[in-house]
């Protein structure tokens, strides 16, 4: 189509521009805006601000980790999941307090709607309606570019040698945003495709317009693309469901908020209710006998699928000996009848998808609404990025969310604060805002996407968290709302309030520490009826508290002067008390780990330079330009062989100094 | 770094040996002393990895000293990672030795021992578990110390350790797996397996660590201490060991007033021997001095001859010798057989069974008659330290024993980690909590082999190669 001349000529002024307004988009406009920037973020619709194309819940075993640090940090997820769910569960607290995760259903359209309505109403923030299709740059020196002392960004002290600098996006529509940083949230939108079966459509997530132009533009600048997909199950008419033939799942009675700012008893309601059933032999036979028309196993998916939110077809053929699966059904929202066929994504084709799920009990007459379907997509090799989630090679572009390889809501939301507040800093020139392995999950998150050599789309899991039980998400607060409140995005009142509820903590883990109970009468009755064994000596509250037997409350029995504290409070001294030698033990882990990321390389360090690395482990160092050993024993490729080639030659660089 | 030079093999007549010149200059002192058969230089413009025939001169003279096959192993491609020349000669001491003084004059530096691998670690072509390996072998006192080092340098501990990491890994990476999938990792009843499981790992990791006191022991000699109230025999029984007078020998009690120290060898087990004065309560001064301190030696030994009189009857100070005695392990010489015996072994043990601190139902402890008057029993005696140390032989060159002590602390780390887990079973913590001490297990036994790169290591071994500033 051709352009007046009067459209080049127009151009705006802004500090920041956001690209896509998903989960991660829209934590990244916020934060920059939050902090004073003048920030636009692009969509393809508006209407689809903070969709959630797939599963209809927020949080989750891990996920819910990273909603709770996002809350901590100032991000908006977790205030907008209050606002807008409709049930709330704790998950596994069957098991101990580090794997507990919060997970709530959400109304879809509501969170849509209030997240839209919070961008909205937030200041220095405009949302466009517009395909962003090229990126504006300009060539630097290598060298040229300052990284400012302060930002502490290479703590070697070293110029990072970014080649390029952003300028600016051009839409579609030709009219230029001129700015000093880009954060990238394309989420699956670049270069999508959509299949069901055989039947393939060139559109984003349900149906909506894909950006088709971008990756030229990016591959241009030297950003290097890879193909992902990922796929989402059918949604069902609720009126078509026999819900008799399925286990109801109900919400917590206490419902817990996500956000530590959010009254609990403000979100006290009336919840509705999801479903439990099964597949069987049936299901797993007609999946098996069509599997040539599944676009994975006949070839036509390209992309690399996630391994651990696998579609039917993956299960039934990775599990082949177990003879059925979960299936959840949840809605979608209050003013909607569609409900989530949970556990059972696929790209099978339609007549296989009908058949498949009517073996499952309860959905024998289903109709379905929405089909099941594989989404194929451009996004990158997050390796190209540095922990503040900037491109290395190019100063001012960030990215975050699906772009940079990972899946899940909650795993975007997360990357995009981080990515829009370094922007942020990136332009004030201000220290960055970075976040370590063993202070959040959001620290592997993105350790794990820059490091590592992810094949499939990333998913956060409680296993990749080393120091989880020092990562709860009942204390997420306590580890990152300082960094939050430094970054300029925490209250003083929220900051204060966090300092008042460390004191409180604190103040309590030394009572009961230093209140002793003798061995009298009436304590040991009080052990005896707690089917706990008597005391031998005198024995403070801290020690009788370790007992796996008995719990904070149950000592009130014995601890009759104590103060009334926050539940808040309790639940931290508790567990601060009860696994005392295991975070301990854990601490010590996280001393280890600290020590070697301390060690620095120095950035222009010449690999090439040094003798006996592996041609594979210095292909790598060169190309991820690890800041620290520990940074380096995490790259794909390189051994702990070659890290003691590192060491040593460190050590012998440093003491061949002068 | 500058040119080393030394002979690589063994300083005695054999068939084959190699001159070895290693460093920057290494090519050029080999050219310096080899030619070609029609007298040519070769060796600057020879073909890495490849060997010539020729002739070592002597640079001054240009006589022929030896008919050499020569090779020139260009960096990082050698042993030390540096340029290396081999020459591969006649095996006399002789021919060697002039060959070697030939490079020496072209400019090379005599090797100190171990030279030649403290380059190769420092050019990375060496683990650090190797590295520290080689530092051993280079420090054994003795052939037996030699071959465990050895065996380290080829693996057979990373092997053994490495078994063990994986059986940890896969238990860890279950538990992981049940975290993330719950549906498809069952944790039912997953305890009560794994400590079954751990059993077995913590009784491999306590044999290995048993070993290490063996290891010490091998490489150090048994810290042994006589003890025994006075005049019961103990000097002569150390005189009759050492085959000759040492210790004053009186027939009046409290002779020994100091503590004496020897080493015997008992075939391939050095005992290093204390002998103490008499344990009894006493009023003078300076026997109360030798008392305490053979009292501080019992503290610290491996081991303790306690000499006791058949003839008299056992009292308090046999009782005070037996609470000093605490938990080592103890061989009880009921000491003039030759005499009429009113003690009885099974006098004995209800004494040390009166000692709480005593583990029971363990081979640590055995009882002997022996006349050291008269040499009865001496055998007896070696082969009884044998079987408490060693099982009865010391072990071949083959089993693994742990000679460092940095092993042993990893060990004994990885031991108490596993331990910890089995607790945690115990105490029915959630499974989750098992992954902290599994890891701990896992890591401590990793920096064993190298898999854990540890800095501390990389510190110890600089400054044991004595790395300059």
């Amino acid at each position: 189509m051709g352009l007046s001349k009067y459209m080049t000529e127009f151009r705006e002024k802004v500090d920041v521009c956001v690209v896509g307004a998903g989960h991660a988009g829209c934590e990244a406009a916020l934060a920059c805006a939050r902090l004073g920037l003048e920030t636009v973020i692009f969509t393809v619709a508006v209407d689809s601000i903070a969709l959630m194309p797939c599963n209809p819940n927020i949080g989750g075993s891990s996920k819910g980790h990273l909603v709770r640090e996002l809350d901590a940090l100032g991000g908006e997820m977790g205030k907008n999941i209050d606002r807008t769910f409709i049930q709330s569960k704790m998950l596994n607290v069957s098991k101990g307090p580090a794997v507990h995760s919060l997970r709530a259903q959400a109304d879809k359209a509501e969170y849509s709607r209030a997240m839209r309505k919070v961008l909205e109403g937030q200041e220095h923030l405009t949302i466009k309606q517009a395909e962003v299709c090229e990126l504006l740059w300009e060539e630097t020196q290598a060298r040229d570019v300052l990284d400012g002392d302060a930002s502490g960004r290479n703590p070697s002290g070293s110029k990072k040698g970014y080649g390029k600098r952003v300028t600016g996006v051009r839409t579609f529509t030709g009219m230029v945003y001129e700015c000093g940083a880009v954060v990238l949230c394309t989420g699956t939108y670049l270069g999508a495709r959509c299949l069901c079966g055989e039947s393939i459509t060139y559109t984003g997530p349900n149906g909506l317009q894909a950006a088709a132009h971008l990756t030229d533009s990016l591959r241009e600048m030297g950003i290097e693309l890879r193909r992902f997909k990922t796929g989402t199950p059918a949604r069902m008419d609720r009126r078509s469901i026999d819900f008799t033939k399925m286990e109801e799942q109900v919400g917590d009675e206490r419902i817990t908020p996500f956000s530590f700012s959010t009254d609990p008893d403000s979100i006290q309601k009336e919840q509705v209710s999801c479903w439990l059933t099964y597949t069987n032999e049936k299901t797993h036979e007609i999946i098996r006998d069509n599997l040539d028309r599944s676009p994975i196993y006949a070839g036509i998916i390209q992309g690399t699928g996630p391994r651990y939110c696998p579609s039917i077809e993956d299960k039934v053929v990775k599990f082949a000996d177990k003879e059925r699966h979960q299936v959840f059904i949840e809605p979608e929202g209050l003013h909607t009848s569609e409900m989530y066929v949970g556990g059972m994504s696929s790209s099978l084709p339609e007549d296989v998808q009908l058949a498949m799920y009517r073996t499952v009990p309860g959905l024998e007459r289903c109709r379905i609404v929405r089909n099941a379907y594989a989404i194929e997509y451009d996004c990158i090799h997050a390796g190209q990025l540095d922990a503040t989630l900037e491109f290395r090679n190019v100063k001012g572009l960030f990215s975050a969310g699906q772009f940079n390889g990972s899946s899940g809501y909650e795993e975007a939301a997360c990357q995009g604060l981080v990515a829009g507040v370094n922007a942020a800093m990136s332009i004030l020139g201000k220290p960055p805002l970075t976040i370590d392995r063993s202070e959040g999950y959001i620290g592997v998150l993105i350790d794990d996407l820059v490091t590592k050599d992810n094949r499939e789309p990333y998913r956060m899991m409680t296993s990749r968290a080393e120091y989880r039980l020092l990562l709860r998400q009942d204390n997420a607060d306590l580890r990152l709302r300082k960094k939050g409140y430094e970054a300029g995005l925490i209250s003083e009142e929220e900051y204060q309030a966090l300092l008042e509820k460390e004191r409180l903590i604190d103040r309590e883990v030394e009572r009961l520490k230093g209140t002793s109970v003798g061995a009298n009468r009436e304590i040991q009755n009080f052990l005896e009826a707690h089917g706990s064994s008597p005391l031998k000596t005198a024995a403070s509250l801290a020690e009788l508290l370790c007992r796996p037997e008995l719990s904070y409350e149950a000592l009130g029995e014995i601890d009759r002067g104590r103060e009334a504290l926050p539940a808040a409070v309790l639940e931290q001294v508790e567990i601060e008390i009860k696994y005392e030698g295991y975070i301990l033990r854990q601490k010590r882990q996280v001393e280890q780990f600290r020590k070697m990321e301390k060690k620095l390389i120095p950035q222009d360090m010449d690999y090439d330079g040094v003798p006996s690395l592996r041609l594979e482990a210095r292909q790598h160092l060169k190309q991820f330009r690890p800041s620290s050993i520990g940074q380096a024993s995490r790259i794909s490729g390189v051994s702990p062989a070659d890290i003691s080639v590192l060491l040593v030659y460190l050590e012998r660089y440093g003491r061949e100094l002068p | 770094m500058d040119t080393i030079a030394a002979i690589a093999t063994g300083m005695t007549d054999s068939g084959v040996g190699i001159v070895r010149i290693s460093g920057s200059g290494a090519v050029e002192v080999g050219d310096g002393i080899v030619r070609s058969p029609s007298g040519r230089r070769i060796l600057k413009k020879a073909e890495s990895h490849r060997l010539y025939y020729g002739f070592v001169v002597d640079p001054e003279d240009g006589a022929e000293i030896d008919e050499v096959l020569a090779v020139v192993m260009r960096g990082p491609r050698s042993f030390t990672g540096e340029d290396t020349v081999e020459v591969q000669c006649h095996g006399g001491v002789l021919v060697m030795r002039r060959i070697l003084e030939c490079a020496l004059r072209c400019g090379a530096r005599l090797a100190e021992p171990g030279e030649f691998t403290k380059r190769a670690f420092l050019n990375g072509r060496m683990d650090l578990s190797r590295a520290e390996a080689v530092m051993d072998v280079i420090g054994a006192q003795n052939d037996r110390a030699l071959g465990y080092s050895l065996g380290q340098l080829k693996g057979r501990l990373s092997g053994k350790v490495g078994e063990l990491r994986g059986r940890i890994l896969y238990e860890t990476a279950f538990i992981e797996s049940a975290l993330d999938d719950p549906e498809h990792f069952d944790l039912d009843g997953y305890g009560e397996g794994l400590s079954g499981k751990l059993d077995g790992m913590i009784e491999e990791l306590r044999r290995l660590i048993g070993t290490a006191d063996n290891g010490r022991l091998i490489k150090e000699g048994i810290r042994t201490v006589i003890l025994g109230k006075p005049n019961v025999g103990k000097s002569s029984l150390l005189n009759c060991l050492l085959g000759e007078e040492r210790a004053i020998v009186t027939d009046v009690a409290g002779t020994t007033r100091d503590v004496l120290e020897e080493s015997l060898r008992l075939g391939d087990i050095c005992l290093n021997i204390v002998d103490t004065a008499g344990i009894r309560d006493t009023e003078d001064a300076v026997e109360r001095i030798g008392v305490e301190r053979a009292l501080r030696y019992a503290r610290e030994a491996d081991f303790i001859v306690y000499v006791t009189d058949a003839s008299m009857e056992l009292d308090e100070n046999d009782r005070e010798i037996v609470s000093v005695i605490g938990d080592k392990r103890t061989i009880v010489l009921l000491n003039k057989s030759d005499l009429e015996a009113v003690v009885t072994e099974e006098e004995i043990r209800a004494l040390f069974a009166e000692n709480e601190a005593y583990p029971s139902g363990e081979e640590r402890l055995a009882i002997l008659h022996t006349s050291a008057k008269e040499g009865a029993g001496i055998e007896e005696l070696e082969q009884a330290v044998k079987e408490m140390f060693f099982h009865g032989e010391i072990g071949s060159s083959n089993e693994i024993v742990i000679t460092s002590m940095r092993h042993k602390e990893a060990l004994e780390e990885a031991c108490g980690a596993l331990m910890l887990v089995k607790g945690s079973i115990e105490d029915g913590m959630p499974e989750d909590f098992y992954s902290i001490d599994l890891m701990n297990a896992y890591k401590a036994l990793g920096r064993i082999i190298g898999e854990e790169v540890d800095d501390d290591l990389v510190d110890e071994i600089f400054s044991k190669f004595c790395m300059g500033k």
